[in-house]
C-alpha cells in the first residue's frame, strides 16, 4: 500500500516538475508582458510584479506595426498550411496506394531535400525568387515554406493512409464509387486526424519561421511577426515589455488552432474498420 | 442472375506468373468455391473478377459482357472481404445504404431494402450502431448485408469466415448456404478450408500453384480426386499415401509395397514395375480383420469415432472408425485395405484406373 502510494506520488511529482520546467518560459513571457516599464528593472527578479498593467499590449496594438506583421503571418501560415496539406495529401495517398515506375527514386529525392541545412539555401533561393518578383512578397514565402515542408508532410500523410486498410476503398469501389469518390467519402473522413496533425505541424512551422522571412523580405510591408519581434531589438536597447506582449499575442492563433483540431488528434477514427 | 465466364485468364506480376490460363464457366445461380493452399492464386482470381486486379491475358465475362477493362463499379458485383471492410465512420444502416445511394436509389426504396436485409440477417436492433460496437460475428453479418442489399449480378466471397471462431464459423457457414438457397445468386467463394468448400459448394475448383487442379462437385473431388494434390488436400484426416509398384504376378494385377502386396480388382494399362502412389481414405481402412498387420502408434478418440495412427511396414497410416475398436498402444492389429477403395496415381501424380 505504502509502496503504491509512494510510487504514484513520485510519478506525479516527476510529471509536475516536467510540466513546470516546460511551461516556465511561457509564464515568464506573460509575466514580463504584464510588468509596467518602471518596474521591469527596478524590482529585481520576482515571480510576479507588485503591479501589473496592459500598457505594453496597448502600445503594440495601437502604435507599432505588429498588427500588420500579425496579419502577414496569418496569411503566410494559412496559405502554407493549405497548400502543403493539399500537396502532401495527394502525394501521400499516391505513395501509399500505387506502385509506379520511379517510386523509390522519387522517395529518395524527397529524402535528400530534407538533408540540406536551410542556411545553405538562402542565397540560391534569393537568386531564384528575385527575378520573379517573389522577394518582399508573401506569395514568395508561401512557396518557399511549401517547398520545404511538403516532403516531410507527404511522408507523414503516407503513414496515415497506410494505417487505413486498402479493403475499405476496394469495398467502396465495388459498392459503386470511383476511386476519387472512395477517397473523398471513405478515406478522407478517416484521415481527418492525420490531416489535422499535418496541417497543425505545417502551420506552426511556418508561423515561427525566421530565417527566410528575414532574408527574403526586407520591407516591413511583407514582414512576418518573427521578423517583427526583432524590431523591438534596437541598437542600444531591447524593449522587453513590448516584445513579450507581442509574443503573447502571437501565441493566440497557434493556441486557437490546436484547440480546434485537438479532438481529431486525440480520437482514433479507424477503430472497428476491420477485425480488431 | 447471370453467369461468369473465365477463359484463358492469366496473371503476372512483372515476370512472375501467378495464374496460368484459368478457364472456368460459372452457371447462373451456381455456388462455386475456389479452394487451395495460401498462395495458390485463388484470391487473385477473385479480385480479377471483381476488377480490383488487372487481367494479364484472357477474358472475363459477367452476364455475357466482357469486363476486362471495366472498373469494379461497372461490373455490378458485390464482395464480402475477409476483414469485412466496413466503413468505420458510418452506422450499420449507412454501411448498407452506401451502394444504393451511389446508384441514386430513392430514399423509401433504400429503407425498404435495408429493412429486408436486416430482417434476413437479424441485424434489426443494430442498425444505428457503428462497426466498432459490434462483435466479430455481427460485423460479418453487416458485411453480408451490404452485399445482398442491392441484388448484384454475382456475389464474391474472399474467405469471409476466416476471422471467426470455430463455432461461429460453422453457424455462419450454414447461414450462407441458406441465404444462397433463398437468393439463388451466382456466388464465387474463396477459402483455404476444405470443409467449407465441401459443405457450401455446388462445384469446387481446387487450385494449386496458379493452376486449376480439378473442377467438380464436392463428392466427385472426394471420391475421384484427379491427382495427388486434390487427393491430399480434400478430406480430413487426409488420405493415406504410400508408394508401390505395379505388377502382374500370376496374371493378377497387384500393387507391391516392400512390406506387403495388394491384389487389385481391375487391370491397369501399365507396364510391369510401373511406380505408383497409392491412396486410401482413413475411413476405408477396416480394423480388426484383414490381410496385413499394423502396429498401433496412437489412438485419438474424437467422440464421433476413433482415429488410429498405425505403422504398416514402415509406412504411417491413419484409420478412422465410427465404432470404438479395442486398440492397445504398441500392439498389432489386422488391417484391411479394400482394393475397390484404393486411389492410384502415376509417377506424375495423375489418377490412373477407375
Amino acid at each position: 500500500m505504502l509502496r503504491r502510494t509512494l510510487y504514484w506520488s513520485s510519478h506525479y511529482v516527476l510529471i509536475g516538475l516536467y510540466v513546470l520546467f516546460a511551461l516556465f518560459p511561457l509564464f515568464w513571457l506573460i509575466k514580463v508582458a504584464l510588468t509596467p516599464n518602471d518596474l521591469l528593472y527596478s524590482e529585481g527578479i520576482r515571480l510576479w510584479p507588485s503591479r501589473t498593467s496592459l500598457e505594453h499590449f496597448r502600445f503594440v496594438l495601437a502604435h507599432s506595426e505588429f498588427p500588420l506583421f500579425f496579419r502577414n503571418s496569418l496569411i503566410v501560415s494559412s496559405g502554407t498550411g493549405v497548400s502543403v496539406t493539399l500537396i502532401s495529401g495527394a502525394g501521400g495517398y499516391g505513395l501509399s496506394r500505387f506502385s509506379f515506375r520511379g517510386k523509390s527514386l522519387l522517395v529518395a529525392l524527397m529524402l535528400i531535400t530534407q538533408m540540406f541545412p536551410l542556411v545553405m539555401l538562402v542565397a540560391p533561393m534569393f537568386r531564384l525568387l528575385a527575378p520573379l518578383g517573389l522577394t518582399n512578397s508573401l506569395t514568395g514565402l508561401v512557396i518557399v515554406y511549401t517547398t520545404f515542408n511538403a516532403p516531410f508532410a507527404t511522408f507523414l500523410m503516407q503513414s496515415f493512409f497506410d494505417a487505413i486498410p486498402k479493403e475499405l476503398e476496394e469495398a467502396a469501389m465495388i459498392d459503386g464509387a470511383t476511386r476519387f469518390g472512395a477517397f473523398r467519402r471513405i478515406i478522407l473522413p478517416l484521415t481527418l486526424p492525420g490531416i489535422a496533425a499535418t496541417g497543425g505541424f505545417v502551420f506552426t512551422a511556418a508561423w515561427s519561421e525566421l530565417l527566410f522571412a528575414l532574408m527574403l523580405n526586407s520591407s516591413s510591408q511583407a514582414s512576418t511577426f518573427p521578423v517583427g519581434l526583432l524590431s523591438f531589438v534596437s541598437k542600444f536597447s531591447v524593449d522587453f515589455g513590448q516584445m513579450m506582449a507581442a509574443g503573447v499575442l502571437a501565441l493566440i492563433p497557434a493556441c486557437l488552432f490546436f484547440l480546434a483540431i485537438q479532438r481529431y488528434l486525440v480520437r482514433g477514427l479507424t477503430a472497428g474498420a476491420v477485425k480488431g | 442472375m447471370s453467369a461468369i465466364d473465365i477463359s484463358g485468364v492469366s496473371k503476372r506480376y512483372g515476370t512472375t506468373p501467378i495464374l496460368h490460363e484459368i478457364t472456368l464457366a460459372v452457371a447462373a445461380g451456381e455456388f462455386v468455391v475456389l479452394v487451395g493452399p495460401s498462395g495458390c492464386g485463388k484470391s487473385t482470381l477473385l479480385r480479377m473478377i471483381a476488377g480490383l486486379e488487372g487481367v494479364s491475358a484472357g477474358e472475363i465475362r459477367i452476364g455475357g459482357t466482357l469486363v476486362n477493362d471495366l472498373p469494379p463499379k461497372a461490373r455490378d458485383i458485390a464482395m464480402v472481404f475477409q476483414s469485412y471492410a466496413l466503413y468505420p465512420h458510418m452506422s450499420v444502416a449507412d454501411n448498407m445504404a452506401y451502394s444504393l445511394r451511389l446508384r441514386g436509389t430513392s430514399k423509401p426504396n433504400i429503407e425498404t431494402a435495408i429493412k429486408a436485409a436486416a430482417a434476413k440477417l437479424g441485424l434489426g436492433p443494430l442498425l444505428e450502431r457503428k462497426p466498432k460496437a459490434l462483435s466479430g460475428g455481427q460485423r460479418q453479418r453487416v458485411a453480408m448485408g451490404r452485399a445482398i442489399v442491392r441484388r448484384p449480378k454475382a456475389f464474391l466471397f474472399d474467405e469471409p469466415l476466416s476471422n471467426l471462431d470455430a463455432r461461429l464459423r460453422e453457424h455462419m457457414r450454414a447461414e450462407i448456404k441458406k441465404l444462397h438457397r433463398e437468393l439463388g445468386a451466382t456466388s464465387i467463394y474463396v477459402t483455404h478450408d476444405q470443409i467449407e468448400a465441401m459443405t457450401l459448394a455446388d462445384r469446387i475448383v481446387a487450385m494449386n500453384g496458379g493452376h486449376v487442379q480439378q473442377v467438380g462437385s464436392p463428392l466427385e473431388l472426394y471420391d475421384r480426386p484427379a491427382n495427388l494434390f486434390v487427393a491430399g488436400f480434400i478430406g480430413s484426416p487426409a488420405m493415406n499415401m504410400f508408394p508401390a509398384h505395379f505388377s502382374r504376378r500370376e496374371d493378377r494385377p497387384t500393387l507391391v509395397h516392400p512390406g506387403f502386396a495388394l491384389t487389385l480388382d481391375h487391370d491397369l494399362a501399365l507396364h510391369e514395375g510401373a511406380a505408383l502412389t497409392v491412396g486410401i481414405r482413413p475411413e476405408h481402412i477396416a480394423l480388426g480383420a484383414g490381410s496385413v498387420q499394423g502396429i498401433v502408434d496412437l489412438v485419438e478418440p474424437t467422440g464421433l469415432g476413433t482415429i488410429a495412427h498405425l505403422t504398416l511396414a514402415g509406412t504411417a497410416f491413419k484409420a478412422f472408425s465410427l465404432t470404438r475398436p479395442p486398440l492397445s498402444l504398441g500392439a498389432g492389429v489386422a488391417m484391411d485395405l479394400p482394393a475397390r477403395k484404393l486411389h492410384l496415381f502415376d509417377a506424375d501424380g495423375i489418377r490412373v484406373g477407375r
